[in-house]
């Protein structure tokens, strides 16, 4: 499905199709590309009513942007009576009672939901390889993968089975695999979309984002996700911006800052040429070029592996074999009971994180690991806030490299974590980021991270979207 | 060798709101297991925990009540551990930034000392849920509905001496939280619970020993029981060359011993960290004083009232001020009287305190009012009944027959007061008691009282007793 999401509401519109015609096609589209095991679950009987309902909300006026566009849920939102895995043996069978604020949000709008998509198991991951389902596939060449934790929805939107999908971003989970799978991937404000009923990972910096094939559908979807919910109390309430009209400002009185630190040691050239290229075009759309420095960039990485895996240890405390999730067999005490149903039920990278993030909060090494780990985090926060002093956006690569070979780093965690450095200080500091498709590198797709101050996601997709007017590298698809 | 006890409590008041701490269920007690359990209270995978701002007022009231300082930012902490009756795997509590800290509380002990006992904090948490254990065939149920109710944990400082200190503080905690109304009291529902940390120490010595907690004690008696069981066990352990573990013990009432339930070694650690799912709670100059203004007279300041301003007896006025409503009880009956602080008391303390507790009630639960036994005691007053005759009104008010005066006009208890009445009947005993006259006369003036009692007799108890006193007294001189 190459239309955009404007496109196809004013095919809706116009009656040129139903709802339940697309969500059908968008079905049809996943069965056929089921290779790539993008999708955890397909729903395609609660599809097809949201679709009549959709239909029905089309016959009205005013029905909203999103009324009949279909799209996919990352398996991480909470869905009531549809199983909601997290990509988990651990929750392989477990049916939420009800929904996530983000799936209300949806609903509400009349967007058509047809299904799950694949993840890595708690979101924990860059590869989409951490999965109970199995890995996905990158649908520009089968062998790689489509990146982390938002694997599936990045390979749905690429594949052009959906045109836009959730996801969820913690350290870059939706920004690197948007950039693998050369879609455009938006990470809003800490705060701004509501996480009631998106599993935790870590929930200082989880954040529900969205997968699209440009700026433009993302700001779709976020004038649809965002906003305040009071069932979440680090929601912000704040009044939203009209993302739609801030699309058209243009870049004449820009200033991008060009972080020296995001063009380090680890970064292909291929990747740092492409980015250089997607600079050199918004030189010439009028904005300025900054040279900046975030000095404190070398601590994401650390800061970020000891705060995520801390909370992640006490985020899944819960899954423990009493109320609900997968339970061990026959169990002799209740030491037996955790030890077994945790063992069994969770993942090799899940069992990692929460052995080092249990070790980091531990007495005698809180202050060594997790107080140091925070004292590095206002760090870096302090230094996009000062280097948003004098630019507007901060760019740079949004991964060192293009998407890596499928089980090429499986066998080192270190390797991969080194893969978020560009992603995970955004997190880190709460802020919005933006990665968007700016050219290929050995034939394979390259993105570009635009960064912004807190609440500035207008600005941000503005940037996008005019990039985007002037290139065609987001309308590039891999070929089925 | 001589030894030291030292104690600390941690009192759990359980704050008394109509929802739970950080979600919409009710807390009411005593429903079917797991009907007031939200999403959030079993630990729904995405669910999040919103504070519910009705237990700020409650924490600052009771920090302003202990002279405390009211954290204007303070810090949910995850307090992590398995457990089946916590359904997170963590507790959210309060660690390094507690609500309230730095508190004290004067606590009057029975031989009129008064005990300064420092609270070093008062932290907001959430309770756990409960285990069944007896309820299912090798099974263990668990029910949710206390999981997540709003705990204040009231800590003290170590500094209480002996069983009999450490409970006195106790009840002086009770009634200040039930006083504020921020926490019912109730201990056999588990509304108000406490946990002591006791160890001993040599004479002189003032390094701490080795403590042991005692959990979850849930009556007065039981505390003052298990801790000086504790003592009593250290002491002994100490004294044959033991050392003492530390460790958390349970009190077995029956067999009135403490045992021991986890010791130091296997105790979890906690891995305390600022909850990420909830900001820093925030307290405003203008929270605090709203607080402040709503206050009411606290029982220390109240009791000295009525020593110094209604010249009460020390005892009559910590008596009244034990509980709110005994002591609002009191004033209402007085002002309505019109004073006589000392009668209301007598009566407050006495018949009413009596009938209350033989019908097993509580103040608020009164069948009779304090303006309806300001009624009677005024006709006590005016001298239309005497005390002895009002004591069966407020039996028979109690009884619900009605109102004093209808009472005493349909019993027809009207004291006689007329003189020629009374004149009547004590001349009748002076004539029909001709020996005793003539003992009185010789100087038994113990004698006095037969004759009050027999001139009573004649007049069917209604006699004034004052004017009959007086009558008698100038007759018999004769």
């Amino acid at each position: 499905m190459a239309s955009s999401i404007a496109q196809l509401a004013q095919d809706l519109r116009a009656r040129k199709i139903s709802a339940a015609e697309l969500a059908q096609a968008a079905l049809a589209r996943a069965g056929a590309r089921s290779e790539l095991n993008a999708f955890i679950t397909l729903d395609e009987a609660t599809a097809l009513v949201a679709a009549q309902r959709a239909d029905a909300a089309l016959a009205t006026a005013n029905a909203p942007a999103l009324a009949g566009i279909p799209f996919a849920h990352k398996d991480i939102f909470c869905t009531n009576g549809i199983r909601t895995t997290c990509a988990s043996r651990m929750l392989e069978n477990f049916v939420p009672p009800y929904d996530a604020g983000v799936v209300e949000r949806l609903r509400d709008v009349h967007a058509v939901s047809i299904g799950k998509t694949n993840m890595d198991e708690f979101a924990m991951g860059s590869s989409n390889e951490n999965s109970h389902f199995g890995a996905v596939k990158n649908p520009w060449d089968a062998t790689r993968v489509p990146g982390g934790s938002s694997g599936g929805s990045a390979a749905a939107v690429a594949a052009g089975i959906v045109p836009f999908a959730t996801g969820t971003d913690t350290g870059g989970s939706v920004r690197q695999p948007a950039a693998f799978c050369g879609i455009t991937g938006l990470k809003p404000t800490y705060g701004r979309v509501s996480r009631w009923g998106m599993i935790a990972y870590a929930s200082s910096l989880d954040c529900a984002g969205v997968l699209a094939r440009s700026a433009q559908d993302c700001m779709y979807a976020l004038s649809a996700m965002a906003g305040h919910d009071p069932r979440d109390a680090t929601s912000v309430a704040r009044g939203l911006d009209n993302y739609d009209a801030a699309l058209s400002s243009k870049l004449s009185n820009m200033k991008i800052g060009v972080a020296r630190e995001y063009f380090g040691a680890g970064v292909d050239a291929g990747v740092a040429a492409a980015v250089r290229d997607a600079l050199a075009q918004y030189e010439r759309l009028g904005a300025t070029l900054v040279d900046i420095s975030l000095p404190n960039a070398h601590l994401a990485i650390p800061a970020y592996y000891v705060i995520a895996p801390a909370e992640a240890s006490s985020n899944l405390a819960r899954y423990d074999g009493v109320r609900y999730g997968h339970r061990c067999a026959d169990p002799q005490t209740l030491e037996d009971l955790y030890t077994r149903s945790r063992g069994e039920g969770f993942g090799a990278e899940v069992r990692r994180r929460i052995l080092v993030g249990t070790y980091a909060l531990s007495a005698g090494y809180y202050d060594a690991y997790y107080l140091r780990a925070q004292r590095a985090r206002r760090v870096i926060a302090n230094d996009f806030s000062e280097a948003f002093k004098q630019v507007d956006l901060i760019a740079g690569p949004t991964a060192p490299t293009v998407a890596f070979k499928l089980g090429e780093k499986t066998a080192d965690p270190l390797a991969m974590y080194a893969a978020d450095v560009n992603t995970v200080a955004v997190n880190l500091a709460g802020l919005p980021a933006i990665s968007i498709p700016a050219g290929f590198s050995d034939g394979l797709p390259v993105g570009l991270q635009l960064i912004a101050p807190a609440f500035a996601e207008g600005p941000l997709l503005a940037a996008a979207h005019q990039f985007q007017l002037a290139t065609d590298w987001h309308t590039r698809s891999p070929g089925a | 060798m001589s030894w030291q006890p030292v104690i600390g409590l941690e009192i759990h008041a359980q704050l008394s709101t109509a929802s739970k701490l950080f979600s919409g269920a009710s807390t009411a007690y005593g429903a079917e297991p797991n009907t007031q359990a939200a999403l959030l209270d079993v630990a729904m995978p995405g669910t999040l925990p919103v504070p519910n701002r009705a237990v700020l007022d409650k924490a600052i009231a009771f920090g302003l009540a202990v002279d405390a300082t009211i954290a204007r930012q303070s810090v949910f902490a995850r307090k992590n551990y398995f457990y089946p009756d916590l359904p997170k795997g963590y507790q959210i509590s309060q660690y390094e930034l507690p609500i309230v800290a730095d508190g004290k509380l004067a606590v009057r002990l029975d031989d009129g000392r008064t005990l300064e006992v420092e609270i070093q904090r008062a932290h907001l948490e959430e309770d756990a849920g409960k285990s069944l254990h007896d309820a299912f065939h090798a099974a263990t149920g668990l029910d949710f509905n206390r999981a997540g109710v709003p705990l204040l944990e009231i800590v003290s400082a170590p500094v209480l001496h002996s069983a009999q200190d450490a409970v006195a503080y106790l009840r002086t905690v009770h009634t200040l939280v039930r006083w504020l109304g921020v926490c019912d009291g109730n201990m056999a529902e588990g509304s108000f619970r406490c946990d002591a940390n006791v160890s001993v120490r040599p004479a002189g010595e003032t390094k701490l020993g080795t403590r042991t907690e005692i959990k979850n004690v849930n009556s007065f008696r039981f505390v003052e029981k298990a801790i000086e069981y504790e003592i009593e066990r250290q002491v002994r352990a100490l004294e044959n060359g033991e050392t003492i573990v530390q460790e958390t013990r349970l009190y077995d009432a029956a067999a009135h011993r403490t045992f021991t339930m986890r010791s130091k070694e296997d105790a979890d650690d906690y891995r305390y960290f600022p909850d990420p799912d909830l900001p820093p709670l925030v307290v405003t100059d203008v929270d605090i004083d709203a607080v402040r203004a709503a206050l009411p007279e606290l029982p220390d300041a109240r009791r000295r009232r009525y020593v110094e301003a209604l010249g009460l007896p020390e005892a009559d006025a910590t008596q009244l001020c034990a509980d709110r409503a005994t002591a609002d009880y009191f004033e209402v009956a007085m002002s309505a009287l019109g004073g006589d602080a000392k009668t209301c008391a007598n009566w407050v303390l006495g018949e009413l305190a009596a009938a209350l507790n033989a019908a097993n009630l509580v103040v608020e639960q009164s069948r009779v009012s304090a303006p309806a036994l300001a009624r009677l005691l005024a006709r006590v007053r005016e001298g239309a009944i005497s005390g002895k005759i009002a004591k069966d009104v407020f039996a028979a008010m109690w009884a619900g027959e009605g109102d004093a005066d209808a009472i005493i006009e349909r019993r027809g208890l009207t004291q006689i007061s007329d003189t020629g009445a009374l004149a009547a009947a004590v001349d009748a005993v002076v004539a029909e008691f001709p020996a005793q006259l003539a003992d009185y006369r010789a100087g038994n003036e113990k004698l006095l009282q037969f004759f009050v009692g027999q001139a009573m007799k004649r007049l069917r108890g209604q006699g004034n007793p004052q004017q009959l006193n007086a009558l008698l007294r100038e007759r018999l001189k004769i």
